[in-house]
């Protein structure tokens, strides 16, 4: 049995009740048992001082890349797991285009139980839309759904097939998960590197056009109508997607959508030097793009904040821009840039902002936690949003080091994180 | 010359783009290829000036043109050079690019010239080791020694660039040479224009203050010299234009075009030319081209180059590189 831990004092956030105020909380039983004020715990419970801290749900985050199985040396589940806790998350959704894809109930069963053999933030698999991701033939939904997968996407390959689209838009409605997809006409992106725009242009790189991803996302909001299914819209990236969204959502269509943190913060100008570290897919795009993300994310066009946490080898990302692989990591960094990008400057509260990481993620997927309601699972984070700090890869719980913020000065990190009513991560050691 | 190296300036650890040059910088070079262009008059084509220097040309991709040009200027200039193609080499054998500079920095070297299909790969390189990097062309990025010697060409024509209204007709897109004649051009006081279909145009080019043409008539009409890009023959089967037929009808440069402007005008090629698609074999052989002056000059510009970095040369571990 876990020994009870009472959370003193801090600043409590929950948004899964619009609740702000000083409380203490007390977990007990891996459950939230009490919040309030002057709670006494029994003897022999931890307490934890949160005076001028906040308290709140974990965070949750529906798009990382745990690299295992295949990739471990780049990362595991079990150090994503653990990056996860020291950026604040209690729960990743990892997605399925590890070797070999996360096609099958037993490769899904495999992430499950490295994850519990970790012990750090929950990991729930997303499993493949097709078998072997190549776009062709329905993975076997059900039993991917029944083995613990909780929505399925081929994130990295976009479903280009239409039908299959709507097939699996339809096929998972029958199991009561989402679609996610990875937004982009291969034929229009057709092996780009970066945004195709002016510094496309004067660094000589070939171009993806913001419409190789509206495109899609256009048509996958067609099909949402046509299906009744709920499609997810992984890492929005520009204006004319965040447009298209907030038409589909004022129809009543179950469309919901994530921004990642490099896409609310940096824009192109970041590839400048042929910087390898901010290449991604989808790429940085323009100011204006930029923008609009952060206000979807205001006005709840874009529902959530996902991270495409996507770890890489520095020598993958030591070479020629065009062979560099895509994407950043993101766990670690994603609340300190959330609050120094979008609390700062007035975009978001902190509650909206926790809603948007927390509360907000866990409905949308249907996953446990986001609450501090009691009896809901006592995954709980101390958070410092006021802490003052400059990211350092070197000290990431990560295996890998591609960021493109190292050296930069964020506000907001995590204290202390807390899964199923255990510490598993505590930046002071304890 | 004497003067301006004196008063300070000078090209920095490398040249890896027009872009990164100030008009004084490019002045430099070209005011430094006059007297160049004499050595190669002489019966005994020689200075000592890089006697000791050792220069690797690093080709990660077919040239003719550039590559000899450059080896002259070497030899020329008295360097030790040493020449390596991407095949039967290491590189062929998966080296990565950033193994390829280390061992090459480990063998003392003092210069490289490179040439690669990935854009940014000179300023990789340079980044990376100390040695001066030479850009002979990185992907659809900058060749800025054809640049270089383009600038110099006109100059030896018109007495002077600025002032001077260039157009650059055709796959601006995928061109290196377009990038860094826009830089090279525009920093030393011309007007460029550019000519040819859209689905050849880099997105958002107005922005490098280029006025866009889509008639060549017109382009031809309001230049004092057309600098014509190769329309590389994959351009049609990856479906960027229809067809290299076509091509020529609407957007090639021919003697009854050149005539119906009735007016004299300068016509440069940076080669291979496809003669019968964006230039005419009677425009390329007659009296408005300048593209065989274009070569020569070559060899006189890309020995001022790589005079001028190896004079610079102490100053690397201040610069601490170029980025």
């Amino acid at each position: 049995m876990t020994r009870p831990i009472l959370i003193r004092g801090g600043r409590v956030i929950d948004p899964s009740r619009k609740g702000d105020g000083v409380a203490d909380v007390y977990l007990q039983e891996g459950r939230v048992a009490a919040v309030g004020t002057n709670i006494t715990g029994e003897d022999g419970a931890r307490v934890i001082d949160a005076a001028g801290k906040v308290v709140a749900p974990g965070l949750i985050d529906l798009h990382v890349h745990l690299r295992e199985p295949g990739q471990e040396d780049l990362e595991t589940v079990a150090t994503g797991a653990m990056a996860a806790a020291a950026g604040g998350f209690t729960a990743v959704c990892a997605m399925p285009n590890t070797d070999p894809v996360l096609d099958n109930q037993g490769a899904i069963g495999f992430v499950i139980s490295q994850a519990q053999k970790a012990g750090k933030a929950r990991v729930y698999p997303i499993g493949t839309i097709s078998l072997g991701q190549k776009g062709e033939k329905l993975a076997e939904m059900g039993e991917l759904v029944g083995a613990g997968a909780v929505a399925v996407s081929d994130d990295g390959k976009p479903v280009m097939s239409s039908h299959l689209m709507r097939t699996a838009l339809e096929y998972a409605k029958t199991f009561g998960i989402p679609v996610a997809d990875h937004c982009e006409d291969m034929g229009l992106a057709h092996g780009g590197a970066m945004h195709e725009g002016i510094v496309a242009t004067r660094l000589g790189l070939k171009g993806i056009p913001a419409a190789a991803e509206e495109i899609m996302v256009a048509r996958d909001i067609i099909l949402a109508e046509l299906t009744g299914g709920h499609v997810h819209l992984c890492h929005m990236s520009t204006r004319g997607s965040v447009s298209l969204i907030r038409r589909a959502k004022e129809m009543g269509l179950r469309v919901t959508a994530e921004a990642t943190p490099h896409h609310f913060t940096l824009t192109h100008a970041a590839c400048e030097g042929y910087n390898t570290n901010a290449k991604m897919n989808p790429p940085l795009r323009e100011d204006l793009d930029r923008e609009a993300i952060r206000q979807g994310l205001k006005d709840g066009t874009i529902d959530v904040i996902a991270t495409d946490h996507a770890p890489h080898h520095y020598d993958a990302k030591e070479r020629e821009f065009d062979d560099a692989p895509n994407g950043i990591l993101g766990l670690e960094t994603a609340f300190g840039l959330a609050v120094t990008e979008l609390v700062e400057p007035g975009v978001l509260s902190l509650p909206e902002l926790l809603f948007r990481m927390s509360t907000h993620p866990a409905r949308i997927f249907n996953l446990p936690g986001g609450t501090l309601a009691v009896g809901a699972p006592a995954d709980v984070v101390v958070l410092d949003p006021a802490a003052r700090w400059s990211v350092d890869p070197s000290t990431f719980y990560s295996k890998s080091r591609n960021t493109p913020f190292g050296g930069r000065m964020l506000t907001g990190r995590c204290d202390l994180t807390i899964v199923r009513g255990r510490v598993v991560y505590d930046r002071a050691g304890g | 010359m004497g003067v301006l190296l004196s008063a300070g300036l000078s090209l920095g650890k490398d040249l890896l783009g027009l872009e990164y040059l100030s008009a004084e910088q490019i002045r430099l070079i070209l005011d430094t290829a006059e007297p160049f262009k004499e050595v190669s008059e002489r019966p005994i084509k020689k200075t000592p000036a890089l006697r000791g220097k050792t220069i690797v040309n690093l080709f990660f991709e077919a040239s003719t043109r550039t590559r000899i040009s450059f080896e002259f200027a070497e030899k020329r200039l008295s360097a030790d050079t040493v020449n390596v193609a991407s095949t039967g080499s290491s590189v062929s054998k998966g080296e990565t690019l950033v193994d390829t500079a280390r061992n090459l920095e480990a063998m003392r070297i003092d210069m490289v010239v490179i040439r690669h299909p990935s854009s940014g790969s000179a300023d990789f390189l340079a980044q990376r080791i100390r040695s001066n990097v030479v850009n002979a062309g990185d992907g659809t990025h900058e060749h800025p020694t054809q640049g270089l010697l383009d600038l110099l060409t006109l100059r030896d024509r018109f007495g002077k660039v600025e002032g001077l209204k260039v157009a650059i007709c055709g796959d601006v897109l995928h061109s290196r040479v377009a990038r860094s004649s826009i830089w090279g051009l525009r920093k030393l006081g011309a007007e460029v224009g550019v000519c040819g279909p859209f689905s050849l145009m880099p997105r958002d080019i107005g922005e490098l203050g280029v006025r866009e043409f889509t008639r060549i008539e017109d382009a031809i009409a309001w230049a004092d010299a057309l600098n014509v890009l190769r329309l590389q023959l994959e351009r049609m089967t990856s479906g960027f234009i229809p067809s290299l037929r076509e091509y020529n009808r609407v957007f090639g440069i021919t003697s009854e075009r050149l005539a119906r402007a009735g007016k004299d005008i300068v016509v440069m090629h940076p080669g291979p030319m496809n003669r019968g698609v964006e230039i005419d074999s009677d425009v390329a052989d007659g009296p408005f081209s300048v593209i065989l002056p274009q070569v020569t000059n070559g060899v006189a510009v890309r020995m001022a180059v790589l005079y001028l970095l190896a004079g610079g040369m102490p100053d690397w571990q201040q610069q601490g590189g170029v980025e």
